[in-house]
């Protein structure tokens, strides 16, 4: 019985990822009220049978606005993430396997670029070029594109001094066939717990530019802005901006506890 | 005389990271009268750390003692509790481990390690157990007695730092002293030393000891009786003399046989062919090279080997002699600063991105950590099928066949083809590693300590199968080793490495022969025989005792004069020693003449 | 102090350096990037051509770039920053009035939160497994996972909206004794602390487990000594390094929470300064507080390194 109930436990955050993503196709199509349609005039109402997770402070439906906020939040920081991870992982896998100067060059340029603080980076970016989709997706893949590459490296560089690859070596294989087929197999799983890690920080930027007002810009909404034009409800504890955060809370939080039950336990830094 | 330590029925369970838990000490019971050292021997896996450990109540991290109990004196161990443990443990049992490098604490001097039980039990003052702790030092033969406390661990080499870390458990006069493998990391040179200022400790002082081993001779010098252990249990208790002579259980004669390998060859015959491989004043380091083309950190220098087809070549020397560098070199995979590496005749270029496909081929290497040696992400036919497909096309079933075949060769059953290198044992790992090799069809095949990482049953069938393989397929090798053993078993001719220089190649009937190079009767009078007295007997006469190899002596005169016992002042230390041919594949770099050896 | 040692930490400082000047350069060419005409972006189509031509002349537009990036570092060296493109103040002005109240909010963050995630770190790692290490574990690991305005709403909702023991925003008028110091200071440095505490607690318990697995300890045990023995004489030292790390890596991680906790509570700081800036595209104010929090980050980097340098025995002894 006990056993039971920690697999169904266990099956709850992968669901819930499941769930956010799926939302982020269907998400307005299932969404009980057109998401920027004012509903009800009692703003920042309480939870009821019509508005499950209550009204916002113009009184639009709350559970709408989040099944529609998915698109921006989880998607694109899915888009960012594959974006930011895939250029790591291209330029890790060439800099191990080409060493010397283009190694030195990537790593001191990318070294130096992790020693601006990622809001700092976001807050410049967008101060000069403005909020949109493009520039917040693009911003937040170079923001988080150092680490990714910081870690393949170092994985790759550990197992191209294995002694398997030595013999590939050895053999007389290229470099392509080497990093193809020895090394990549063997970092997969270091690179894919990152993907999950690096998609927890760039949904938790997202959040918090949208949150200043300087991520996605109305009327599209993601949950970080969703929380902030309801923030005066706060003083009431209005669902309209707890829902929000919780959305928040229980994507990145359901990322952290499947990448630990796939690769064991991580330590975190952003 | 009822014994001092009395270990019944000892249970120890660790938990595993899926929460289950598995019994690594299954019921082990053993007795050790006072003054008495017990042997306890087994393969990795076997339990003998644990058991060790658990003699002073320890377990390690996610472990307990499950069952059994544990007695020293009138203390039941196994019942006290964590106070109780403290006061036990440093006072009236000690502990070497078997790594002193990674066991001292890399941030406090020597002298504050050493002398800390002491403090902790208060059985001196901080001033009393200093002069204490000088005179243990002397009395271990530890070089600098007065000052050496005062350094960090980093500062002081591997053998000292054993030694160092018995003194620490003497400090306090302990009635048992666990001796946890504390030779295994060492050179033999070193490791005779060690050995010897243990024996004198355990002897002085009437101390009663647990020594845990994986090697029979060590433990056939020190012990009174032996245990040996296999998978968590007990398969035979006897003393040592007993054992040794008239072992009852048939793991206990597997691991003899083991420890003394049989001559496997009977010396062929010089060949009168051309050698296939031939190496001619090689000159390899690291570190670049200088204004007159010398490498900065210089490894190997002016090396000369030829290999006839079918033979074989052992390389020995301790680590720093670079052996493994030479085999590197040989394939290409480490710069060569001067000289030639010629297969065939046919001089080869210095790496492996200059060499054409076939020259790559005919010159494989099998490394000695088999773990790491194949991609655990590869299944073994793809591991074993991918030079068949890369050297000679193979592909679909004629490949498979191939790869059958070769699995068979090897000595493996056809279903590990489709595993993966982690579902194999140690010893199938290496046959894969191997098999690999002889995919490629290799005119020499370079082994560089395929052994060495092996337990010694297992590493005897490897063993084995290189000398079958040699017969059935004139295998020509270079077989790499620190052990003279394994190579006077199984190869023909052996050439002594130190410190980058040959110091002797001679054939290997010849070994016991008289007039060895100094250095070549200093290792083969460093290994443990396996005869009880064999330590006492032994002079190593060794200067500098357990110095290691210092490879940044300057290049004048020879690198082994100061540790020669028979060096010529004047001569040794200014003058490179010169290279005399004593007749067919017989050569030595000394100053003497061979009959004054 | 050997000469290895010395020269290791002028590479240091060198580096630092070298960094601050790649961030200035960063910040200069994303500022200076914008396609078109700035001036034209930045004051909207409907700015009249007099008012973007002096825009223009204001940012040194009609300067080539190589020039502006010259002049741009110099007055960077010489501490002139420029004036605020929104309300014409000197930007040097702006932010001193400000620095004040973000040094403050900082400094008592970090003297709150490094002592108590220090102790939570090792009493995690020194319990390793029990039910207070899995406490730890699992409200770090929350913390970590949700945006800092999550912890501050939920502060606010606890605090203010359900206990009422403190006010939800910051009143700086109203400041008249220690008591009212106290309550508006008191969520904006819990928050803080919060997400500080959480970061540094897992990377000290990290750090400690590592050098408490070693085998230095186990012959430490072994010789008898006490678990308070163990962890001072033993495990601490040789894990300065990495927890000089934890404390900069985590005190960086403030910069960041800064940003969003001055906003939520409406604190007067520099972060809350920069927000204000990066929203009406104040460029002189964002290129300098930016250069300034990269200052202050590399700094704490800097020290870190520094300090396991120092305490690593193997360069301080040769």
């Amino acid at each position: 019985m006990r056993a039971m109930i920690r697999t169904i436990l266990r099956l709850v955050p992968p669901t819930l990822i499941l769930f956010w993503f799926a939302m982020v196709f269907v998400g307005p199509l299932i969404a009980p009220y057109d998401a920027n349609a004012i509903q009800d005039a009692d703003v920042f109402d309480g939870m009821s049978r019509k508005h499950p997770l209550g009204i916002d402070y113009l009184g639009r439906d709350m559970l709408s606005r989040i099944l529609t906020g998915a698109r921006y939040t989880a998607g694109i920081a899915m888009i960012a993430t594959m974006l930011s991870v895939g250029s790591g992982l291209l330029l890790g896998l060439a800099a191990s396997a080409a060493g010397g100067p283009l190694d030195m060059a990537l790593s001191r340029f990318l070294d130096a670029l992790i020693s601006i603080p990622s809001k700092l980076f976001g807050l410049v970016v967008v101060a000069a070029f403005g909020s949109s989709i493009p520039v917040l997706v693009a911003t937040l893949a170079v923001i988080y594109l150092p680490g990714c590459y910081r870690i393949v490296r170092s994985v790759a560089v550990n197992v191209a001094a294995l002694d398997f690859v030595t013999v590939a070596r050895a053999r007389g294989e290229n470099l392509g066939y080497v990093m193809l087929h020895e090394v990549l197999p063997n970092i997969l799983g270091p690179v894919l717990s990152d993907f999950g890690l690096r998609f927890i920080y760039v949904v938790l930027l997202l959040s918090s530019l949208s949150f200043l007002g300087l991520g996605v810009q109305p009327p599209a909404a993601d949950w970080g802005a969703l929380v902030r034009e309801n923030i005066s409800g706060l003083a009431y504890g209005a669902p309209a901006v707890i829902m929000p955060a919780l959305a928040i809370a229980s994507l990145t939080i359901s990322v952290n506890l499947t990448i630990d039950s796939i690769f064991g336990p991580q330590e975190r830094g952003h | 005389m009822s014994a001092l330590i009395e270990v019944t029925d000892l249970h120890v369970t660790a938990r595993q990271a899926n929460g289950s838990d598995v019994e690594l000490v299954k019921g082990v019971s053993f007795a050790v009268a006072r003054g008495q050292v017990m042997g306890l021997i087994g393969e990795s896996g076997s339990g003998k750390t644990t058991i060790a450990l658990a003699v002073m109540g320890y377990t390690r991290f996610g472990c307990r003692i499950s069952g059994g109990r544990v007695r020293i004196g009138d203390t039941e161990v196994t019942a006290l509790d964590a106070p109780a443990l403290r006061k036990l443990r440093g006072r009236r049992v000690a502990y070497i481990a078997q790594s002193a490098a990674a066991a001292f604490n890399p941030s406090r001097t020597i002298m504050a390690q050493v002398i800390e039980s002491a403090l902790i039990h208060g059985i001196a003052s901080k001033a009393d157990a200093k002069v204490k702790a000088i005179a243990v030092f002397k009395s271990l033969a530890i070089p600098n007695p007065e000052t050496i406390g005062m350094r960090y661990p980093h500062q002081v080499s591997g053998g000292q730092l054993q030694r160092l870390m018995a003194a620490m458990a003497l400090i306090t006069d302990p009635e048992v002293v666990i001796f946890d493998e504390p030779t295994t990391a060492l050179d033999v040179t070193t490791q005779i030393d060690v050995l010897k200022s243990f024996k004198a400790a355990i002897r002085d002082r009437n101390t009663t000891g647990i020594y845990v081993t994986h090697d029979l001779a060590v433990i056939a010098q020190i012990a009174d009786s032996i245990t040996v252990l296999r998978g968590g249990e007990v398969r035979e208790t006897a003393t040592t003399a007993a054992l040794i002579h008239a072992p009852v259980d048939d793991y206990s004669r597997s691991l003899l046989a083991a420890a003394e390998p049989a001559l496997r060859l009977t010396g062929a015959a010089q060949s009168i062919e051309a050698p296939v491989l031939t190496v001619s004043g090689l000159i390899a380091g690291y570190g670049g090279l200088d204004s007159t083309g010398m490498p900065h950190i210089p490894v190997l220098r002016d090396i000369d080997l030829a290999i006839a087809p079918g033979r074989s070549l052992g390389v020995i020397g301790e680590s720093g002699s670079g052996k493994s560098t030479l085999a590197r070199v040989i394939a290409g995979l480490s710069p060569l600063a001067r000289g030639s590496v010629k297969l065939a005749g046919e001089i080869l270029p210095a790496t492996i991105a200059q060499r054409s496909k076939d020259q790559l081929r005919r010159i494989q290497i099998v490394f000695q950590m088999a773990d790491t040696a194949l991609n655990p992400r590869v299944s073994i036919e793809d591991i074993i099928g991918r030079p068949l497909t890369f050297y000679f096309g193979l592909t679909g079933e004629a490949r498979n066949k191939r790869v059958r075949e070769l699995l068979d060769l090897t000595h493996l059953p056809s279903s590990v083809g489709t595993r993966r290198p982690g579902d194999l044992s140690g010893g199938q790992k290496q046959r894969v590693n191997l098999a690999r090799a002889l995919a490629a069809k290799p005119d020499v095949l370079l082994c560089d300590e395929v052994t060495s990482a092996l337990d010694t049953v297992v590493a005897a069938a490897i063993l084995d199968l290189i000398v079958e393989l040699r017969r059935d397929i004139g295998l020509t090798t270079m077989f790499i080793s620190h052990d003279v053993k394994t190579v006077r078993a199984i190869c023909d001719d052996i050439l002594v490495l130190y410190a980058g220089r040959v110091a002797e190649l001679l054939p290997a009937n010849a070994i016991l022969a008289p007039h060895h190079h100094p250095y070549t009767q200093l290792l083969l009078a460093s290994v443990p025989e396996l005869k009880p007295g064999w330590l006492e007997q032994s002079h190593s006469r060794a200067r500098g005792s357990g110095e290691p190899i210092n490879p940044r002596r300057p290049a004048a005169g020879c690198a082994f004069e100061d540790r020669c016992p028979r060096r010529i002042t004047d001569t040794c230390d200014r003058v490179a020693p010169p290279l005399r041919a004593l007749g067919p594949g017989r050569v030595m770099v000394c100053h003497r003449q061979p009959e004054e050896l | 102090m050997n000469r290895l040692i010395g020269r290791l930490l002028f590479q240091r400082f060198l580096a630092a350096i070298a960094t601050l000047w790649f961030v200035a350069t960063c910040v200069f060419v994303i500022t200076t990037l914008l396609p078109g005409d700035v001036a034209q972006e930045l004051l909207g189509q409907s700015a009249t051509p007099e008012a973007v031509a002096g825009l223009r002349t204001a940012l040194g537009l009609d300067v080539p770039l190589l020039q502006r990036y010259g002049t741009w570092l110099g007055n960077l060296l010489t501490g002139n920053l420029g004036k605020s493109l929104v309300n014409g103040m000197p930007v040097a002005s702006l932010i001193g009035s400000r620095l004040g109240n973000s040094l403050l909010l900082a400094g008592v963050t970090a003297a709150i939160a490094v002592p108590i995630a220090l102790l939570l770190g090792i009493a995690a790692a020194v319990t390793r497994g029990s039910l207070l290490d899995r406490t730890i574990g699992a409200g770090t690991i929350l913390i970590v996972s949700v945006p800092e305005f999550l912890v501050a709403s939920a502060a606010v909702l606890l605090f203010a909206v359900h206990l009422k023991w403190l006010p939800a925003l910051s009143q700086f008028g109203r400041i008249n004794s220690a008591l009212d110091f106290a309550r508006v200071f008191a969520l904006p440095v819990l928050t803080l602390s919060c997400v500080v505490i959480a970061q540094m607690a897992r990377m000290t318990r990290a750090a400690l487990i590592d050098a408490l697995s070693s085998s230095y300890v186990e012959t430490a045990v072994l010789k008898g000594a006490s678990p308070s023995r163990i962890i001072l004489h033993h495990a601490l030292p040789n894990t300065i390094g990495p927890i000089a790390n934890a404390i900069a890596f985590s005190l960086s991680f403030l910069l960041g929470g800064v940003i969003i906790v001055e906003t939520i509570f409406n604190y007067p700081g520099i972060a809350k300064l920069m927000v204000d800036g990066v929203a009406t595209r104040d460029l002189p104010l964002v290129q300098a507080c930016a250069m300034l929090f990269c200052g202050a980050y590399l700094i704490l980097v800097t020290c870190a390194d520094i300090a396991a340098i120092v305490a690593n025995p193997r360069l301080r002894v040769q």
